[in-house]
């Protein structure tokens, strides 16, 4: 074990028949895992790592984001476009505590991130030292894996181990916690990825029996539908379900995490599911004689009542994670397996089969939703700006091909609505735990991982305000995100809630908001303020002129409201238009 | 759904924070853990967990899923008192005094199939194995006649009915993932 394999040039040299410290095995284990971009903040028990980070600065590229928090959002921009895994480095205590909402929301949403905390010195362990904090204990239920390095020689395999975890399988954030001490001790450094754990099996093999058993379903189905959720995109296989779904001829309906898993003009794809979705996908859900779940979860913003969803179908369940079948709704026919590896299986399986009459019947719901919902929502002629207008201009603009990032709220849900896609990985947001300041850092990481594209941030007033100190980071990397606030001078989504189901007491939802613009110009970013709908356009393309940061500010509605709307807790056919 | 007495058992790397992994899983979902027991298992290097859990067969699954799931656990499962031999045991201490009162307690020691495993001027501890509701009965006649100073009962031990542990299957499987 004597072999010192060092990848950075400049260090093996400056350090010629030395030793690594604790800190450069860290970084060079992590170079040998392909990470090239950092998000991170540095402080009292990470300075050994950043110190040694500090000779690296040609081959890894640190981001220097202005709050912790920030750095784990632009940590799962950075991977949920790119597909590989996000990484942040910050120190211990309130660093690692700042970390967690990430870390949570990377969690939920299936994100693979490695987040690499510093701590006190292993002497000081459970002593209550200044900036100490438990941070196994606190981020375990919210992490794949958690652990603490407490000596310098487990680094190499924890960073393999850490790396493999998070991006096999579903994929997850992982945390690694490494003390003071372990980052000064000097090591014999020798790097082996890992490739295997005997306690975790990623990818269950496929079962003959299932596929068979999935497929007489859809080969007997005379009104099959299928959901899409994020398991088509993370394994890759958006091609696999277009062919799946064209053999049998499917409609399809997407998840928010599903969204760009199919183009929007590709002809089975019928829309948005869920409680802000599409009329007709929420409504065939319950007509539909055999549903085929393809790598989603069945979450409670999609299927509503589970005591009335779905009950008319036979249920297919193809996911990956064994712990996710059965947990909400019951399938007579699970397929457990990477979609990637089932999907063919099953088109292999499938008889070739048309569905003329199934697919027309989505129409009429289609029709009713244009003519009470999309209409007013998007193509305006009087009256105030509203937010479907903007998104639906600005895909327009990108020629649909931008990477759309959002905040949480009514932002969220029209941008989900109303952008339209022609790649995959085009839509980055916070579905599972719904983080208000998601937006700003999440598009940082975005654009960092994929910089040939246009990345356009969606924001409310309330949003943009929880992390508005990532412009500074903008400004200094000039990362070019295009940020959109869609201003309605309240926390809409609450607001809308407020107005339906409290009786309208606005409590506490009213902002007095600051000039937006200005703050953007003393951060040195161009922007816009537009009110008047003859100024939208002329804003829009300003914005899309270069790839600079810009800022654009909308005055919108301020009563304006998401429709549809299926009611938290009600049945999935149960939707509100608002008319 | 009926609540049943579920046994589970957890095998897994010996690694620190397991024990937390695995009770989160019931916290979040306000499940009660009846009883604990934590030993090296057959296999060198592998721990044993086993848990009973008042509940029902639907959220007992999940819950099982759910602890398989982390990645140092190599399997879990769960088990019914009817697949299941099963054990568990419980120390008693008595003042010495009070005991004596009672002339002859011959009959209790077979009646109740107990051992005495310590005796002086002060006090007596007796030990008993069995099902929950024998070393309770036990405990009840006890308090009721001479009253109980000290009582414990440790958790449950168990052992399938079934040949083998169902982790070498687990171990089967997990040979053909190697590369």
């Amino acid at each position: 074990m004597n072999t010192v394999s060092c990848v950075s040039n400049a260090v093996c040299y400056l350090r010629k028949n030395m030793k690594l410290t604790g800190a450069q095995a860290l970084i060079e284990s992590m170079i040998h895992e392909g990470v090239d971009t950092i998000f991170g903040y540095p402080g009292g028990a990470i300075m050994p790592t950043f110190d040694a980070l500090y000779d690296y600065d040609k081959k890894v590229n640190h981001i220097l984001t202005r709050h912790e928090q920030g750095a784990t959002h632009a940590a799962q921009g950075y991977a949920r476009v790119s597909g590989k895994v996000g990484v942040c480095l910050v120190t211990s205590g309130p660093a690692a505590t700042n970390a967690i909402t990430g870390i949570a929301d990377a969690m939920l949403d299936s994100t693979p991130m490695v987040v690499i905390t510093g701590q006190v010195g292993a002497t000081l362990l459970g002593t209550d030292a200044f900036q100490e904090i438990d941070v196994v204990g606190i981020s375990t239920p919210i992490t794949k894996w958690a652990y603490q390095i407490r000596r310098a020689e487990d680094i190499a395999w924890a960073v393999a181990r850490a790396f493999y975890v998070a991006r096999s399988g579903r994929p997850g954030p992982v945390v690694l916690d490494i003390t003071k001490n372990a980052q000064f001790q000097e090591i014999d450094f020798e790097y082996k990825p890992c490739t295997f754990i005997r306690s975790y099996i990623p990818v269950p093999e496929v079962n003959k029996e299932q596929i068979e058993q999935a497929a007489s379903l859809i080969n007997a189905a005379h009104k099959p539908f299928a959901l899409v959720g994020q398991g088509v995109v993370l394994s890759g296989a958006e091609a696999e379900l277009k062919v799946f779904l064209e053999k049998a001829n499917i409609p399809a309906a997407w998840t928010l995490l599903g969204a760009s898993a199919m183009d929007s003009d590709f002809e089975l794809n019928k829309g948005f599911l869920g409680m802000h979705g599409n009329v007709a996908p929420n409504i065939m859900t319950n007509q539909c004689d055999v549903l085929i779940a393809i790598g989603m979860r069945f979450d409670d913003r999609v299927t509503g009542d589970l005591n009335h969803y779905a009950k008319q179908a036979k249920i297919i369940h193809l996911e990956i994670d064994a712990a996710e079948i059965n947990k909400n709704v019951k399938a007579d026919a699970p397929v457990l397996g990477s979609v990637k590896d089932t999907l063919p299986a099953l088109i292999e399986a499938i008889q070739p089969a048309k569905h003329a009459e199934w697919i027309h019947s989505f129409k009429i719901y289609d029709d009713k939703e244009f003519e009470k919902v999309i209409q007013r929502e998007v193509f305006p002629t009087s009256g105030e700006l509203t937010m479907g207008e903007v998104i639906h201009k600005i895909s327009e603009a990108t020629n649909h091909d931008a990477v759309v990032v959002t905040d949480v709220g009514q932002n969220q849900m029209m941008a989900a609505r109303y952008f339209k896609y022609s790649k995959t990985r085009s839509l980055v947001t916070s579905g599972g735990l719904g983080t208000m300041g998601f937006g700003i850092p999440a598009a940082m990481g975005a654009k960092m991982g994929s910089p040939e594209r246009t990345v356009c941030m969606f924001a409310g007033d309330g949003g943009f305000q929880m992390t508005i100190q990532e412009l500074g980071t903008i400004m200094q990397e000039q990362i070019g995100v295009k940020m959109i606030i869609l201003d309605n001078h309240f926390l809409g989504m609450v607001r809308q809630w407020q107005e339906m189901f409290f009786e309208e007491r606005y409590s506490f939802t009213k902002m007095h908001n600051p000039d937006f613009v200005a703050i953007a110009k003393a951060y040195n970013i161009d922007g816009c303020k537009v009110s008047l709908r003859e100024d939208l356009d002329a804003a829009i393309a300003d914005m899309l002129k270069d790839d600079k940061p810009y800022l654009l500010v909308v005055d919108v509605e301020m009563q304006g409201m998401v429709y549809p709307m299926m009611p938290a807790g009600a049945a999935v056919d149960n939707i509100l238009l608002g008319d | 759904m009926e609540k049943k007495l579920y046994t589970i058992t957890v095998f897994s790397e010996n690694t620190v924070g397991l024990l937390g992994q695995i009770t989160i899983i019931f916290t979040r979902r306000a499940l009660n853990i009846e009883t604990l027991s934590v030993s090296p298992s057959a296999l060198e290097g592998i721990h044993k967990f086993t848990i009973t859990l008042l509940s029902t067969q639907d959220v007992v699954e999940k819950v099982v899923k759910q602890i398989d799931k982390r990645i140092d656990i190599l399997k879990s499962y769960y088990n019914t008192d009817e697949d299941l031999v099963y054990q568990e045991i419980a120390l008693y201490k008595v003042a010495t005094d009070k005991l004596l009162t009672l002339g002859s307690i011959e009959n209790w020691i077979r009646d109740h199939n107990t051992r005495i495993l310590e005796m002086n001027e002060d006090f007596v501890v007796f030990q008993k194995a069995g099902h929950y509701d024998e070393t309770q009965r036990f405990f009840v006649e006890l308090s009721e006649t001479v009253g109980v100073l000290q009582f414990i009962r440790s958790g449950r031990v168990a052992i399938t009915k079934s040949k083998v542990e169902r982790l070498s299957d687990m171990l089967e499987t997990i040979k053909k993932y190697e590369k």
